[in-house]
């Protein structure tokens, strides 16, 4: 009987907390859905203070989610940041506003190299943000010789020295990306042979893996569970604060591009305030501000004035020409993913 | 012979004790390490970087650690208050009811037990955004965060309480509430007095894994807020706090505090519970 009337007492206070949450308050807000941790948190005051807004932030963790929470019809968001090859989706399902430019001088510090990149040819969706490059980190202590190239993660003779202390990306794109360009392939490459001879790659080393990880192996490579592992510039760069020892390498036969990009989705109720917020990530120093917390690569030119000097001049975040030259980007492929997941699904079960 | 049988039997306790310690170990082992973790000063959950506090300050100086906190509860206290009595109406119908199909609500009531989380989140987010918008902005109001979420939590909650009090239910020897009956009960007195009070038990474990389940949820949570709220439970919050990559030492301090609350409580309730047994 007590039971009864405390669930029932417990019930009515639940209500009265619904009712009281329905009401809004009236503060400017943006809304950002984005990586987490990909801002650095005193921009986020500095718009507040200077636009007498709030800024409110949601997270996904890969461009998978975010594509799935946008298609199944969330809405509510003024700022998205996919990559490069989901921009190229989302502009064909229609989810992106088109963006007017003429609000958003600052975009003039663009590098002509970031400008109409192959995804968004004139701009008219999205801005690249930050970008990197996908290659190999490892323990410079616990290594003879720092690896060079994609035979370092491929050839079971060298395998056999780092056997269950390496890692490759949880992620089919890239790692089956990095199989095809150690055969010579492109990683866009669509052929059933190539896809064929890299799955034969990628079962002939997962004896020697300790995992497929997207997400914690710059903490493993730290505790020294790892000694190489597959993964993006930017984690390396900052675990390198931690240990002087970590370094990261762009294979010589090349690695893969990417960059995030902030764009508006269609449904946003505060276009003109997405675009001030666009315009106030592109100024140099805030910009510089953002860089230097995440140690990531900006697209913008005139930022570098306020980059730190020991990132500006890493040539593990800031390639040199020939290298550049060597980087492939991720391209949507279009109904051709289906070979990837089926390599990939064969690859991860076996 | 009865030496031997002294030595066997020493043996024996000597045999528990140590597998009772070595639980423990296995159990307290990690937490213990996660706890001394998260003294830790290094930028990553996983490394030792010396002693400092600064987890605990970056935790608690955070402004958005104490919303998510108090809509963990909220979120977890209003479904587990719904979800216990629709599940327990649930299981009641299904095992002393003459339900039409029953069957199909049987197979139907276990589902959401069954099909992968992830599954259920998007099929929530969809009916939320495709069937509940459109309705609710006809009458000119909008989907708010906070009621779609515990939907979303009691949709999946309800099955686990059903499974937990239907299992009692069917033990429940039936002459008790026939007698009540052939001495002029009506339905009413009958669930009331003898039926729900036996059922007490099951019911209370049904919610305690309702709540539990609701605090630790989060594809369901992640994907009934429509967009655009912000609206972040506990489990949304330690996911924000991670990077691209790399755990965050506040993790740790979380798990700590997260712990020592618990452990609290339980210490407390047991205390209740010798008091009340005295007296």
């Amino acid at each position: 009987m007590t039971l009864t009337r405390r669930l029932t007492a417990l019930a009515m206070l639940s209500l009265i907390g619904l009712g009281a949450c329905t009401g809004k308050q009236a503060p400017p807000e943006l809304h950002l859905f984005i990586w987490a941790n990909y801002i650095a948190p005193e921009v986020y005051q500095l718009f507040e203070q200077e636009f007498g807004v709030k800024v409110i932030e949601e997270n996904f963790d890969s461009n998978e989610t975010l594509r799935s929470k946008l298609q199944a019809g969330a809405t509510g968001y003024d700022i998205i940041v996919p990559s490069d090859y989901t921009v190229e989706a989302l502009i064909a399902q229609g989810l992106l506003a088109e963006l007017d430019l003429s609000q958003i001088p600052n975009f003039q510090h663009i590098s002509p190299r970031f400008r109409g990149l192959f995804y968004d040819p004139h701009n008219r969706y999205s801005i690249p943000y930050l970008w990197g490059t996908t290659g190999i980190g490892y323990n410079a202590s616990k290594i003879e010789t720092p690896p060079a190239t994609w035979a370092e993660l491929f050839d079971p003779a060298r395998l056999e020295r780092y056997s269950n202390r390496v890692s490759m990306l949880d992620d089919p794109r890239e790692t089956i990306g990095a199989a095809l360009k150690y055969l010579g392939y492109s990683v866009n490459s669509t052929d059933p042979h190539a896809l064929e001879a890299a799955k034969n790659l990628l079962l002939a080393q997962k004896p020697y893996l300790a995992r497929y990880d997207s997400e914690t192996y710059d903490d493993f490579l730290l505790t020294g569970d790892l000694v190489i592992a597959h993964g993006w510039s930017g984690e390396f760069a900052k675990a390198r604060l931690e240990n002087p020892d970590i370094h990261y390498v762009i294979p010589r036969e090349g690695g893969v591009i990417w960059a995030d990009n902030l764009a508006i989705p269609k449904s946003s109720q505060r276009v003109d305030l997405a675009h001030k917020f666009i315009d106030f990530l592109l100024r140099p120093h805030i910009n510089a501000t953002i860089v230097n917390y995440l140690r990531y690569p900006s697209t913008n030119e005139a930022a570098q004035a306020y980059i730190l000097p020991e990132i500006l001049h890493d040539p593990a975040l800031y390639p040199p020409e020939e290298i550049m030259e060597k980087l492939e980007w991720i391209r949507d492929i279009g109904d051709a993913i289906a070979l990837y997941e089926a390599v990939w699904d064969e690859v991860k079960n076996r | 012979m009865d030496r031997l049988k002294r030595r066997v039997e020493q043996f024996i306790a000597l045999a528990l004790v140590l597998d009772t310690l070595l639980t423990y170990i296995f159990l307290y082992l990690p937490i213990g390490v996660l706890v001394l973790y998260s003294f830790s000063a290094s930028r990553y959950a996983l490394v030792w970087g010396g002693f400092s506090l600064d987890a605990y300050r970056r935790l608690l100086t955070d402004p958005e650690i104490a919303p998510a906190l108090v809509n963990s509860i909220l979120v977890a206290s209003s479904a587990t208050a719904i979800a216990t009595v629709l599940g327990t109406a649930l299981a009641l119908a299904l095992e002393r009811g003459r339900v039409r199909w029953h069957r199909g609500i049987e197979i139907l009531s276990y589902l959401p037990i069954v099909i992968p989380e992830i599954v259920m989140a998007v099929g929530l987010l969809l009916f939320f955004a495709q069937a509940v918008r459109p309705l609710l902005s006809i009458g000119g109001l909008s989907v708010s965060p906070l009621p779609t979420v515990i939907v979303g939590h009691v949709a999946f909650s309800i099955s686990y309480v059903m499974v937990v009090v239907r299992a009692r239910l069917r033990d429940l020897d039936k002459s008790l509430e026939e007698a009540a009956f052939d001495l002029g009960a009506t339905s009413w007195q009958v669930l009331r007095r003898v039926t729900l009070p036996l059922l007490a038990p099951a019911i209370l474990s049904g919610a305690l894994l309702a709540f539990t389940l609701s605090l630790d949820d989060f594809y369901v949570t992640y994907f009934s807020t429509t967009g655009g709220s912000g609206f972040k439970t506990l489990p949304l919050y330690l996911y924000a706090l991670q990077g691209r990559a790399a755990i965050p030492p506040q993790m740790n301090a979380v798990a700590t505090l997260m712990l020592f609350t618990s452990l609290t409580l339980i210490a407390l309730a047991l205390l209740f519970h010798h008091r009340i047994r005295r007296a």
